[in-house]
């Protein structure tokens, strides 16, 4: 009974984890690059839309996650733009950015809600899937989710071992020093934006083609921003991130366990444990590590002129 | 000044308005009715196959009804100002008839109806009254009753599972309701309450229904506002469904679908639009039940052995009857308080005081 009850709650844990990771790998390399994007929900809204509005028509969801992979890059690039280009206020921006996300994804989605996909199903990986507890614990998911560590250590691999991520991260420490060390500030923070936007927007399209199978207004309910708050836990490391989605993805799902057991606690504490849990790791970390910020998050590198 | 032609202009002027009113009351009749426009508010998109969706195919079946009816939709309006400021731009562009389809609306509503005394408001699930502002809903227990009959009739596993928005009274009654009727017929059955915290979340929805199907739940029930999520994740997992608001849920689970309790909003809002062009609307808290049109009990899936299915429409004509009640005592609650007492039954129009949960439901309801 027990056995089964932690192989739900790794489920439970790994799907709505999923999503997390992606959008958390999203915020971490565009804040690695300075620039904190409060829009993810938006781009993650864009995705799902996007996703599952290209399925619906194509009847093939793996080209549902690429359309929904780049329409999620161009809808970052409007923020780009603005914040590169324009040198706008970056959490104006991302607010603008967020509540356009909302608008527009209901406008794309409206004439496509109800409709039927067939979406991302588990793939059982042979052999593995069979395994006792692990077995569907961990190899039977849809391929967004095999894809995400993956995609963790990828990223990881590209930020500190590549000279590309050494001049990003640069970048985010300080646009100055970089710019006069011949790097192109501009140049990689674009470039950074882009492949953020495709992240946020695979997040996006696991929550509409492979959780839900389905679309509805706004159904991020939030997620953007608890990956902007991941970032934190996970001190902008990509390969932390993975603890942290799982982790939160864990407390979504164990509270939706225990009540399905009849655990004998409110619903309405078991829905803050999430938040919590959130709270409590910012107010230990509140006071550690403060070098994990990159330098000139936030801030508008204004040229040298 | 010349008085001579004193005389002729004034019995002119008197003569000639009585003809022109005359004339207009005549065309007035020779058209039938005026035109009527009607508006409604929603909460969420009218495609959600759930609560929004009835509303919106109530209005369109009026409008089928009477061609003189001109209909202004707006989805996805939030509550609050934003949709006093709908309301009220439908009421500048003609309407005399308001539908604010969310329960949340009512107090925008109030305000708005307040301001436009000329025109008459419709509130679904509302509590209040006011002198241009009417509520309407039906008494949903005695249709969750019977769901759960046919849904103890038709489980193998004998658990069923709900996947519920809050715990606040009226959706406590539904369950407390389903429950009974499943155990009237199945003493072995447990039914397992879930509660999302909102009534918009697909994902966690999702999760929520994996989570009662690795209970090994076999009847998926939904009190969210699209139940499309989780009738489709029970269809997924061959479990059956039982669908809440809208009739055409079913389609999303040809297979497993039991039934559900789905509201006809239709010939009630034909009703309202010709009160209200004939003038003899009136404030009024209409709270319908079996026998109203607009409480119906949709059709049932293949599944569901024929047996049970005489066995629920028996049990519908007692409930209209009179001769049986939903929560008849002795009922105890999921921690042993003993709730009615033996010979008496917990009234229907008392259900906005039901904070506890019925024995055999494994759930907590606050």
């Amino acid at each position: 009974m027990s056995e089964l009850l932690l192989v739900s709650i790794m489920i439970g844990a790994i799907q709505s984890g999923t999503p997390l990771l992606y959008a958390t790998l999203s915020e971490t390399i565009g804040e690695r690059v300075g620039i904190i994007n409060l829009g993810l929900e938006g781009i993650m809204l864009i995705g799902a839309v996007v996703g599952f509005v290209i399925t619906v028509l194509t009847g093939n969801a793996a080209l549902g996650v690429v359309a929904a992979a780049l329409a999620g890059a161009l809808f970052n690039m409007i923020f780009a733009f603005l914040v590169i280009t324009r040198r706008a206020n970056q959490l104006a921006c991302g607010l603008a950015l967020m509540f356009c996300g909302v608008g527009l994804s209901a406008l794309i989605g409206a004439p496509f809600i109800g409709r039927q996909i067939e979406g991302l199903n588990a793939i059982k990986i042979p052999v593995f899937s069979d395994l006792p507890f692990f077995g569907r614990a961990f190899f039977q998911h849809d391929i967004l989710v095999y894809l995400a560590i993956p995609t963790a250590v990828v990223i990881w691999w590209f930020l500190f071992k590549t000279r590309w991520g050494l001049s990003l991260r640069a970048v985010g420490e300080n646009p100055t020093a970089a710019f006069a060390a011949g790097k192109n500030p501009y140049l990689l923070q674009y470039q950074v934006l882009f492949i953020s936007g495709l992240l946020g927007g695979i997040a996006g399209a696991h929550l509409s083609l492979a959780l839900a199978h389905n679309w509805a207004e706004w159904m991020t309910a939030g997620r953007g921003f608890f990956a902007v708050a991941l970032v934190i836990f996970a001190k902008w490391h990509p390969l932390r991130a993975i603890a942290g989605a799982l982790l939160f993805g864990g407390a979504i799902s164990l509270q939706l366990q225990m009540q399905a057991r009849g655990v004998p606690v409110s619903s309405f504490i078991l829905d803050m444990l999430p938040y919590v849990l959130s709270l409590t790791v910012l107010v230990i970390w509140g006071r550690t590590s403060r070098s994990a910020v990159p330098g000139s998050l936030g801030r508008v590198f204004q040229g040298t002129e | 000044m010349k008085r001579r032609k004193r005389s002729i202009p004034k019995q002119l002027v008197i003569l000639i308005s009585l003809i022109f009113i005359m004339g207009m009351s005549f065309s007035a009749v020779a058209q039938g009715q005026e035109k009527l426009k009607v508006g409604i508010i929603h909460i969420g998109s009218i495609n959600d196959a759930g609560y929004n969706q009835a509303h919106s195919d109530g209005v369109q079946a009026m409008k089928r009804n009477l061609p003189n009816v001109e209909v202004l939709q707006a989805e996805n309006v939030p509550e609050g100002a934003d949709a006093e400021r709908v309301m009220e731009n439908m009421i500048k562009q003609g309407a005399k008839l308001i539908i604010p389809a969310s329960f949340g609306y009512l107090d925008p509503a109030l305000r708005v109806a307040k301001k436009y005394p000329g025109v008459k408001f419709v509130h679904p699930g509302g509590y209040r009254l006011a002198p241009n502002l009417s509520t309407y809903w039906a008494s949903t227990p005695e249709a969750f009753y019977l769901m759960g009959i046919a849904a103890g009739k038709t489980t193998k596993t004998n658990k069923a599972g709900y996947v519920v928005a809050l715990p606040i009274s009226f959706f406590l009654a539904n369950i407390n309701a389903f429950h009974l009727g499943a155990r009237s017929v199945n003493p072995k059955f447990e039914t397992r309450v879930v509660f999302m915290g909102t009534f918009l979340d697909a994902p966690k929805e999702a999760i929520a229904a994996s989570a009662l199907l690795d209970m090994g739940v076999d009847v998926l029930g939904v009190i969210v506002d699209s139940p499309i999520t989780v009738v489709q994740a029970a269809e997924k997992r061959g479990a059956y469904s039982v669908g809440y608001h809208y009739l055409g849920a079913q389609k999303f689970a040809p297979k497993g679908w039991i039934s559900g309790v789905a509201f006809t909003w239709g010939e009630l809002y034909t009703r309202f639009a010709r009160q209200v062009m004939d003038g003899t609307w009136k404030s009024e808290g209409l709270f319908g039940n079996l026998t109203s049109d607009y409480l119906t009990i949709a059709p049932f899936g293949p599944a569901v052995p024929p047996g049970a299915i005489k066995l629920v429409n028996d049990t519908k004509q007692e409930f209209i009857a009179g001769k049986k009640n939903v929560f008849q005592g002795p009922l105890k609650d999921n921690k042993g308080v003993e709730r009615v007492k033996a010979g008496e039954a917990f009234p229907l129009t008392g259900i906005g005081k039901m904070d506890w949960l019925v024995e055999g439901i494994i759930g907590q309801s606050k």
